[in-house]
């Protein structure tokens, strides 16, 4: 009698993917798939400069063009108030230049025609005249005393600062490191990158001027998120706005903030009274929106000689470029850095954060991370293998003398967090097993004596994901809770909607193998819908691995609801009280008599037909989830390298991942992330970084010159799994999908740095070119900061 | 409305220079005007209303545009539609029989080969181009022969897997004289 979850495709099911079913025949639905009648199509003129005053804006060539309906710019936009808009972390932001371009590829005008080729012929006849002013390209220059001021349009601004911000307890901290008998040191630089998903940014504004509504069809991994910063900026009402995501090519945090043109789309369909597409191009997309990282560290680690971490000192500075618009919801100013080291047992801890203003494109997404938290576990990896490699302690000994005991749970991170649950040991000891690790020590030595250079990095981590309770997380003043609703109908069919938003994670599939868990109603009848603010239950979307643990508890929750009420209609139907009721997955029994049940179909059915009396009918619900704590999952990667001394080229030899998710909802969902996770990570270290020359031009603005890894130097992955399940989460299921990306990078550089112990040489900053390990190997030093560009002689 | 594709009307003029191409898409012949620098992946867009076929770098990198030309794979967004004159293009949405998937796809969708979707047209031509010339690849054949598509979401492994996937069904579902041909080569 009973169902089969497996089968039903419930919880642990590999089932195959819904979404699929659309994608492998070309029937996707993305934004620039939506044609819309009357639509125009609008295109954005960028500076081609990095800091400069806007002389002139000459746009008579353009309306010369047939086909242009009209052009925008900083001046048409500040006569309706719309010139500057806020940003999500309580800047503001230029949404068309008006006083001066800040950063190359700002946004100076838009041309809306009929056709994007009329759009673009446009643009190149508008003439901007520019007074060049000096351009500030990285932190350093930021703060020196003499530095143009990038942010004069801020009153109280006389500096280029963004924040000085600190966490932790100095004093305790300094205690700690005068108790030490060896203090390790590590200076790093985690270069600037873009999240760069294949599909760019783009939306097509519809303003209809008989109901005054509008829909904006968006690039968004947050819909109501960005109904609500669309209607502050547009000051429209909200029920008066529909925000429609599409299908998404990919996001990786690129598509969280609110970018300049889709409010000039909007404005210009309020003008026109007509749809309005706007669809980025491939620079546009790289050298405009939201980059990654850019942050450098001081690190120090107090130890004692027996290996104990007795305190830690970070000092980070970061590059935010011309607008402070980190899309992060935490009430901490550089993130949730301060998660470094919270899988280590360490009493003390001290973060200073400065944060500054520079000639570069504004943003600080959490690229494929939780606001910050890759940087912090790279630095923490870089930091502990040196401090190992310092000791002359073996890496893995050191992190299995420092990593917090499965007993040890709750347990408060150097930086006060709490973390729940975790086998840390178990998985580092099935990431050495699977990799080999003694064998591959001999090995190392044996190869030594042929003059090849081997080495082995690991990267030991656990991560705060799920943003986040509302004591300590919001955006714009919301919370950061989740939705979802559930609507069952008669036939004991679904339809679920979350306030998530898939862009390839699977939701239409996961959501569905939950209800299928919890109500017993197969996976395949329960159709999920995402990305429409006016169907969609308002949620905060989809970014910083939130989905399963907010969105994915709140499915959960509402299919309990759906169940207590089922309960009585099951009672009534089976004509016993309530209490002697009881439930199997798919099915209620009387207690006294397992052989007399009813279905959750037939629950259902009875819901609409046959409902006892003084009920409501209908079995529909909803559930808002404010998560009590972050998911804290844990994972050990580790990877194998050769490196090549005549070229300073590596190669991964192995690559073995242990991942601690805690209940795994779709298996095969899960490994699929942890290797896209493993790939980005192995682009960081390898290849994959934005660079900027003296004059503030963007090195990177293209695919021919942004690297990503392509499935010929991708290595494979071998992937373990390890199950603690969380224990305030309703199915015990944590965050994953950006583990990989955030524990990956250090595991790879930890390898080559391993490879090179002999030659005394530190510290590589990412990404390790060949040019850069040639040069370390060559001349036996350290080679730091961003990869110098480099140009033909 | 625009000038720069139409569907050719009796008697229709433009002041636009435009050539008059016919190509023949996923089988089917289709005679339209276009101006001389519309790009081949958007006739198929935008004019041919198929959209499965996507632009995601303008440079010939990311290969989401990838269509078989004359059977070969090429990227849409650096050909010129006229170039696809007196040609045959297959796009994504030739893929499939009305009946059935072909067995790439089901390779895809079984492996868990994709994620967001957005590579996956391009991705699965490149890969018929290649089963085609070598119905029985290794992983690096098949790793080399993707080199010209980039994917964000799934790491290649399991796009790898998804092609051999549809390799070995290609090879079980070849007429058996063929089948037994490659096997005493083999032997």
């Amino acid at each position: 009698m009973t169902v089969d979850e497996i089968k039903i495709g419930g919880l642990g099911a590999s089932r195959r993917r819904v979404e699929d079913n659309r994608f492998i025949r070309g029937a996707g639905n993305y934004i620039d798939d939506i044609s819309l009648p009357g639509m125009l199509h609008m295109e954005v003129v960028r500076s081609p400069l990095a800091h400069a005053r806007i002389k002139s804006i000459d746009v008579r060539g353009a309306y010369a063009i047939p086909g242009v309906r009209l052009v925008l710019t900083g001046e048409l936009l500040a006569s309706r108030n719309l010139a500057w808009m806020p940003t999500l972390s309580y800047d503001t932001q230029a949404v068309l230049a008006t006083d001066k371009v800040r950063f190359q590829g700002q946004e100076v005008a838009c041309v809306v025609a009929d056709d994007p080729y009329i759009a673009k012929d446009a643009c190149e006849a508008i003439i901007v005249d520019y007074e060049p002013l000096p351009a500030i390209v990285n932190a350093e220059q930021s703060m020196a005393a003499d530095a143009p001021i990038i942010r004069d349009d801020k009153e109280n601004q006389h500096d280029n600062v963004v924040f000085d911000w600190e966490v932790g307890d100095k004093e305790s901290t300094d205690r700690a490191f005068a108790q030490a008998d060896l203090v390790s040191e590590m200076d790093l630089h985690y270069p600037r990158s873009h999240p760069s998903p294949i599909e760019t940014c783009g939306s097509i504004a519809d303003y209809d001027r008989s109901t005054k509504k509008l829909t904006v069809y968006l690039t968004s991994q947050a819909p109501h998120l960005h109904r609500a910063a669309i209607a502050l900026v547009a000051e429209l009402p909200e029920h008066m706005i529909r925000i429609v995501a599409p299908d998404l090519g990919g996001g990786f945090g690129n598509k969280v903030p609110v970018y300049p043109a889709y409010v000039v789309s909007i404005l210009a369909s309020i003008l026109l009274e007509r749809p309005v597409k706007w669809i980025e191009d491939k620079t546009g997309n790289l050298i405009s929106t939201g980059f990654g990282r850019d942050v450098y560290l001081k690190g120090q680690m107090a130890l004692r000689k027996d290996g104990r971490i007795l305190g830690v000192r970070m000092h980070t500075v970061s590059d935010h470029g011309a607008f402070f618009s980190d899309a992060q919801p935490s009430k901490f100013k550089i993130g949730l850095m301060h998660s470094a080291f919270a899988c280590y047992d360490i009493p003390d801890a001290h973060l200073t954060a400065r944060g500054f203003y520079s000639n570069k494109a504004p943003g600080g997404v959490a690229y494929r991370c939780s606001f910050r938290v890759t940087e912090a576990m790279f630095f923490q990896e870089r930091m502990v293998q040196g401090a190992a490699d310092d000791l002359g302690m073996d890496q893995a000994e050191f992190r299995r003398v420092n990593l917090v005991r499965d007993d040890d749970f709750p347990h408060r991170t150097p930086f006060g967090f709490l973390t729940d649950s975790g086998q840390y040991g178990k998985c580092l000891d099935i990431g050495l097993e699977a990799v080999g690790y003694e064998d591959f020590l001999r090995q190392k030595e044996e190869a030594k004596k042929n003059g090849r250079l081997l080495g082995i990095g690991i990267s030991t981590m656990t991560e705060p994901l799920g943003a986040g309770n509302s004591r300590e997380y919001d955006i714009l003043g919301v919370k950061m809770f989740d939705s979802a609703e559930l609507r069952v109908h008669a036939s004991g069919k679904a339809l679920l909607r979350t306030g998530a938003k898939s862009q390839g994670q699977g939701h239409e599939t996961t959501w569905a193998q939950i209800v299928a868990h919890e109500l017993g109603i197969p996976a395949e009848d329960i159709l999920v819908e995402e990305g429409d603010t006016d169907t969609a239950p308002f949620g905060m979307g989809t970014y910083a691995s939130r989905s399963t643990p907010v969105a994915g508890a709140a499915v959960s929750m509402v299919a309990r609801k759906i169940r207590a009420k089922a309960r009585k209609l099951a009672a009534h139907l089976l004509e016993v009280s309530e209490e002697d009721v009881e439930w199997e997955l798919g099915r209620f029994f009387v207690r006294s008599s397992p052989d007399r049940g009813v279905t959750i179909q037939e629950c259902a059915t009875a819901a609409y037909t046959n409902m006892p009396d003084g009920m409501e009918p209908g079995l529909e619900n909803n559930a808002y989830y404010d998560p009590p704590n972050l998911t804290w999952p844990f994972a050990c990667y580790i990877a194998t390298v050769e490196v090549d001394p005549q070229t300073g080229v590596w190669d991964v030899l192995h690559m073995v991942a242990v991942d601690d998710c805690g209940v795994r909802i779709n298996p095969m969902i899960v490994e699929g992330q942890i290797m896209g996770g493993l790939t980005e990570a192995y682009a960081m270290a390898n290849m994959q970084f934005i660079t900027f020359d003296d004059e503030g031009n963007c090195i990177g603005s293209n695919y021919m010159d942004y690297l990503l890894p392509t499935a010929w130097e991708t290595p494979g992955f071998e992937l373990h799994e390890v199950v603690t399940p969380c224990p305030h989460h309703p199915i015990g299921a944590k965050g994953i999908g950006e583990c990989a990306t955030v524990g990956g990078p250090a595991a790879f550089v930890n390898a080559v740095m391993d490879a090179l112990k002999d030659t005394g040489v530190r510290n590589i900053d990412m990404p390790l070119l060949p040019d850069r390990v040639y040069e370390a190997i060559t001349e036996r030093h350290d080679v730091s900061g961003v990869p110098p560009v480099r140009t033909d002689p | 409305m625009t000038s720069l594709f139409a569907e050719v009307s009796p008697g229709s003029s433009s002041e636009v220079p435009i050539r008059r191409i016919t190509t023949v898409v996923n089988g089917e012949q289709r005679t339209v005007d276009v101006e001389p620098r519309l790009l081949l992946a958007h006739l198929l867009r935008q004019g041919l209303k198929l959209t499965g076929t996507h632009t995601g770098c303008d440079t010939t990198n990311c290969g989401a545009c990838t269509v078989l030309f004359d059977g070969a794979p090429v990227k849409s967004c650096t050909m010129l539609a006229v170039q696809a004159d007196g040609h045959e293009v297959l796009t994504i949405e030739g893929l499939a029989t009305a009946q059935e998937l072909h067995p790439i796809q089901e390779g895809f969708k079984d492996e868990h080969g994709l994620q967001c979707g957005f590579c996956t047209p391009g991705m699965m031509l490149s890969a018929k181009a290649l089963l085609e010339e070598n119905p029985d690849p290794t992983e690096d054949e098949v790793r080399w022969a993707l080199s010209g598509n980039l994917c964000r979401c799934t790491g290649y492994q399991n796009i790898v897997k998804s092609v051999l996937w549809a390799a070995a069904k290609l090879r079980s579902q070849a007429p058996p004289d063929q089948a037994e041909a490659e096997n005493s080569e083999e032997s």
